[in-house]
């Protein structure tokens, strides 16, 4: 096609109804931030773009249940400056800060990390740690999944033709739990992810682990819940002995490639290392929450 | 008072102080025109197709359905280009044949690396060039490629050149190889040099290839005329050097082709050859419009620059006390598809800062299917030099000296003969290192996982050809042409040095970079010349200004000429004898111009000869994350002697660059490539150069020697501060670590394999 089409509906139902009207290749743009370096080099040329953040129930962030439903093209700066959410998930929001720079953060969205479905996606394995579900909607109504359902492959969801997520929602919390997100780049910032490790876990009152989930990004063709990190701290105080147990689970559970931006041994060894130190920053929020 | 007195009394006006940059607003406003900035009318958009293959034969090139499709307007192939003989000419410190030249910007019989330039197009809009380029069918023959340089080098290795056969053995080889030239240079006897050596270390070390990274992509618009007369626009470290060279391609006259640099985005010694632009043109004579052409990141990763990566072996012998007795090194250097790696200036520099009686250096350029290499920083020294220092931080641990106190030992002075040549005049080696020894930053505490490093390092520096002219405006004002661009702040400093010279305020003085039909010759800007070599020429402009000046004030007093005297900005008569003259102010003369021969104006073109060379030492502070393999650089100071700094943050600006592209270059940068040969990291995100969150404040200590062939003592400070900046690093981390890495980069998946962490790294 000679254009490129680009719509900006405002509501859900005419969103989906645009895509399941659409012909050749369509893109949602949230943020854009994958989508026009992608389109800058040319490895994509859509005939529609369809661009959600006119869609008032995507750019919102509400209570629901003592949890949280966050619009999928809420922005990264939104979300870092909502003292709930902040509080209530602190790993999941230091993860979607690490997606890019302060420019990129004021149009970078949940929605679009999960959506575009890099194995490397920074909030992905925080939103897996933390429970978190996606609202999707289509033409056949709404649906609820688990966030680690959603990306299959590089580049690749389980999105269905005319739907879309609509929103993330994050549970609610039991008292002192903790979540955090560590990343491994070479760099200090304007990276990606050589391995990404979430880890969120519960306390009971005598201080051992009740609950935790443990997930690893950039370690295998999509982000990982790993049960076998998670059942290694439960019902344990997480000593060095079950964070030793941790970082073994979770480097075995690692099946990275030798890519451009890291060795295969050595995104084992450090999925390991993450974890372990993952699961330190949670415990130690955990303990004050 | 004279510039000596000014010297010797310290006492300048303008000279060593820090004015704002004449170009700096516009930059920092956006207003400053880049390579893409101009617009003309009717302008088309130019693109480039380029090999999906690291080598092939070229079988076919269909261009029929690009052509015939609505808004293309012209497509070039090699056929459009005519065969040039071999000939090689200076590319800034690079040498270049036009043979090969023509075939780097688009390929003739084969392609040699992924990107290689096979067709391009000019057309209305950039999606319409899109679509042509999928349009022309090319048939190849893949062939196998090689991109390692001992790979390249092995018997059997697929070659890149079935004519090539390895200069400089005797006899010359039968059989053609990737080995394009030997070279061997050195002193004395070395096999008598290591029996008087207590100890003796070899060592052998890999260095990754690195791209000059400069922000702004290679652009450039050209316009053909009817009558063959053509303008090029382009964001280029030397005009001039760009109408050479396209002229010669195209086979125009010089005089028909003028050519104009854009601000600059950076450059590092990448701007100084030709990609774009003689395909610009011929786009545009083709299609009878102008034609913009502006590369992506991806196009440069792929087809421009980098410097050579190497494999360098070095053995030094010392005695128990620290003397080195002799020194020995072989340098294979990756040239990329064609011949011309940097391995001469890496043989060269190799041992210069030591005054050491017995060296050998022998040097091998060889090509394998990458992008041609192009000049970087002082170009091959900071890879020769990145591996001597390593064994030399090894020989001073190994003897329980301080690795300050060993270089000192050895430090080449004043009168010391380099083993390239040349007997070294006035140079600040020993005073860097005797600020190093003394700085703080030498003597501070180091914490766990922390190590500490240091390392010199020496550049020639070059002169040349440049031109200069100050016409001095009706008000008084002087307009400064030169005809070299301003890189790295040279319109400061070249205005500086006029004001200086001229006795006028230095906001009287607007700074220009003149294009190729307002100025003659100027050779480009690299070899850390400008400031010396166009620095000169501006002195002497400024000279022959003073000379028109005073003879005006001459013809106005009516008095002899000899009995003028020109004085912080005045003439006036030399003593009272001459009569008695209010002093007349420069714009008092401007004035009367008019009456007294109309305008005032001096010019100079020069070959600026007397170039001194650089030495700098860097320390460098570093922690080691031993489970992630990862290293952050705390702390780190450059100390360098620049002759005399005109505008010294300029000079520190130098300083800092380099040791944070040396950063850039000892821990992350590295071309990845895949099984077929294609480059893979295409971009800055995977290609890892440093951020500014990576680096800590840069500290910088200039000293100053001067050069005795300046007025004020210049000598080159751009390419220096890179060369001592790998070496420095990796001896702190490897302090850090208790063990050597010996490869470039020391990047994670390495330094977690160097401590056993993990097993063998494929990176």
């Amino acid at each position: 096609m000679e254009q490129m089409r680009y719509e900006a509906p405002d509501t859900v139902d005419a969103a989906v109804a645009l895509l399941v009207g659409a012909g050749g290749e369509t893109r949602i743009l949230a943020g854009g931030t994958d989508l026009l370096v992608q389109l800058r080099a040319e490895w994509i040329e859509p005939d529609l773009i369809l661009d959600v953040k006119k869609i008032p129930e995507l750019t919102e962030i509400s209570k629901e249940n003592g949890g949280f439903r966050i619009g999928a093209a809420v922005t990264g700066a939104e979300l870092g400056e909502h003292l709930g959410v902040k509080k209530a998930w602190p790993g999941v929001v230091e993860a979607v800060e690490l997606i890019g720079s302060v420019q990129i953060q004021s149009r970078a969205t949940m929605g679009g990390n999960l959506c575009n479905a890099s194995p490397a996606a920074d909030s992905v394995p925080a939103l897996i740690a933390a429970g978190a579900t996606a609202a999707i909607a289509g033409p056949n109504g709404r649906r609820e999944i688990p966030v680690e359902d959603v990306g299959t492959g590089p580049g690749r969801t389980c999105l269905a033709k005319g739907e879309i997520v609509t929103s993330i929602f994050l549970p609610s919390r039991p008292a002192h739990s903790g979540d955090a997100y560590l990343r491994f780049i070479p760099r200090t910032e304007m990276d990606i992810a050589v391995v990404g490790a979430g880890v969120s876990l519960t306390l009971d009152g005598g201080g051992k682990c009740s609950a935790a989930r443990v997930a690893l990004g950039a370690v295998a063709e999509r982000a990982l819940l790993v049960d076998a990190a998670a059942r290694a701290l439960i019902g344990t105080p997480v000593d060095d002995a079950a964070l030793d147990n941790l970082a073994k689970a979770a480097s075995a559970a690692a099946r990275p490639i030798d890519d451009k931006r890291g060795t295969k041994e050595y995104r084992i060894k450090v999925s390991g290392v993450l974890a372990r130190r993952a699961a330190q920053a949670a415990l130690e929020r955990a303990r004050q929450s | 008072m004279s510039t000596a007195e000014k010297l010797e009394n310290g006492k300048f006006k303008w000279v060593g102080t820090r004015p704002v940059r004449p170009d700096g607003v516009d930059k920092v406003t956006g207003r400053a025109r880049f390579g893409a900035d101009l617009f003309l009318p009717g302008m088309l958009v130019g693109r480039v197709l380029r090999s999906p293959h690291a080598h092939a034969r070229i079988k076919s090139i269909d261009t029929s359905k690009a052509e015939a499709l609505p808004g293309v307007k012209a497509v070039v192939t090699r056929d459009d280009f005519k065969e040039m003989p071999s000939e090689s000419v200076a590319a800034g410190e690079m040498m270049i044949d036009y043979r090969d030249m023509t075939r780097n910007i688009m390929a003739r019989e084969k392609v040699l690396y992924d990107g290689h330039a096979v067709a391009a197009v000019a057309a209305a809009s950039a999606s319409v060039a899109r679509k042509a380029l999928k349009l022309i069918k090319v048939e190849y023959e893949v062939l196998p490629h090689v991109i390692g340089v001992i790979e390249a080098m092995e018997p059997g290795a697929p070659v890149l050149h079935e004519a090539m056969f390895t200069e400089g053995v005797e006899p010359t080889p039968d059989t053609p190889s990737n080995i394009a030239a030997r070279n061997e240079l050195g002193r004395g006897d070395v096999e008598a040099g290591f029996k008087k050596a207590d100890i003796i270390l070899e060592r052998t070390f890999d260095t990754a290839p690195v791209h000059q990274g400069y922000i702004e992509n290679h652009a450039c618009v050209a316009s053909v005329s009817e009558d063959g007369k053509a303008e090029l626009w382009c964001s280029t470290q030397g005009h001039y050097m760009v109408r050479a060279f396209c002229a010669k391609l195209l086979g125009m006259d010089i005089s028909d082709l003028r050519v104009t640099a854009s601000e600059i985005g950076g450059g590092f010694g990448g701007k100084t050859i030709v990609y774009l632009e003689p395909v610009a043109l011929v786009l545009s004579q083709k299609a009878h419009h102008p034609v913009k052409m502006v590369m992506t990141r991806e196009e440069v990763f792929r087809a421009t620059g980098p410097t050579s990566g190497a494999n360098v072996w070095v053995k030094l012998g010392a005695t128990k006390d620290g003397k080195i007795t002799a020194a020995e090194a072989v340098l294979k250097y990756q040239a990329g598809a064609f011949p011309g790696s940097p391995v001469g200036p890496g043989c060269m520099c190799a041992f210069a800062p030591y005054d050491i009686e017995n060296v050998k250096v022998v040097g091998y350029d060889v090509v394998s299917n990458r992008p041609k290499v192009a000049a970087y920083r002082a170009p091959g020294a900071p890879i020769s030099e990145y591996a001597v220092e390593c064994v030399v931080d090894e020989l001073a641990e190994k003897l329980g000296l301080d690795p300050i106190e060993l270089r000192l030992k050895n430090a080449a002075k004043e009168g010391t003969q380099a083993a390239y040549g040349p007997k070294f005049g006035p140079i600040g080696f020993v005073e860097t290192l005797e600020a190093a020894k003394s700085h703080p930053h030498y003597n501070a505490p180091l914490g766990p996982n922390q190590g500490r490093g240091v390392a010199s390092g020496f550049w020639f520096n070059i002169g040349g050809e440049s031109c200069a002219t100050i016409n001095i405006n009706e008000d008084g004002t002087a307009q400064l042409m030169v005809g070299t661009p301003d890189i790295g702040g040279s319109r400061a400093s070249m205005a500086m040095m006029a004001a200086e010279e001229l006795g006028i305020d230095l906001d009287k003085v607007n700074p220009v970079i003149g294009d190729t039909g307002s100025l003659g010759f100027s050779f480009l800007t690299g070899g850390s010349r400008v400031t010396f070599a166009t620095g000169k020429a501006v002195i002497v402009a400024a000279g022959n200004v003073i000379t028109d000046l005073r003879e005006r004030a001459a013809k106005i007093w009516d008095i002899p000429v000899d009995a003028v005297e020109w004085e912080d900005g005045f003439a006036r008569p030399t003593s009272s004898n001459a009569g008695e003259f209010d002093p007349l102010s420069l714009a008092d003369i401007a004035a009367m111009a008019a009456k007294t021969g109309g305008p005032i104006a001096g010019h100079a073109q020069i070959n600026a000869q007397g170039a001194a060379p650089g030495f700098g030492t860097h320390i460098v502070d570093v922690e080691v994350d031993k489970e992630t393999g990862r290293v952050t650089v705390l702390r780190y100071t450059v100390i360098q002697d620049a002759g005399k700094a005109i505008h010294p943050s300029y000079v520190e600006g130098q300083y800092q660059g380099g040791a944070a592209q040396g950063i850039g270059w000892a821990l992350n940068e590295e071309y990845v490539y895949g099984e077929d040969g294609r480059m893979q990291n295409t971009g800055f995100l995977d290609y890892r150069m440093p951020v500014a969150s990576d680096l800590p404040m840069i500290d910088t200590q200039i000293i100053e020697v001067p050069n005795p062939n300046h007025p004020y003592g210049v000598r080159g400070v751009g390419e220096t501060p890179l060369v001592p900046a790998m070496g420095a690093v990796a001896c702190a981390v490897e302090h850090a670590l208790g063990t050597r890495l010996n490869e470039l980069p020391m990047s994670p998946p390495r330094v977690l394999k160097a401590i056993g962490a993990i097993g063998e790294a494929q990176a």
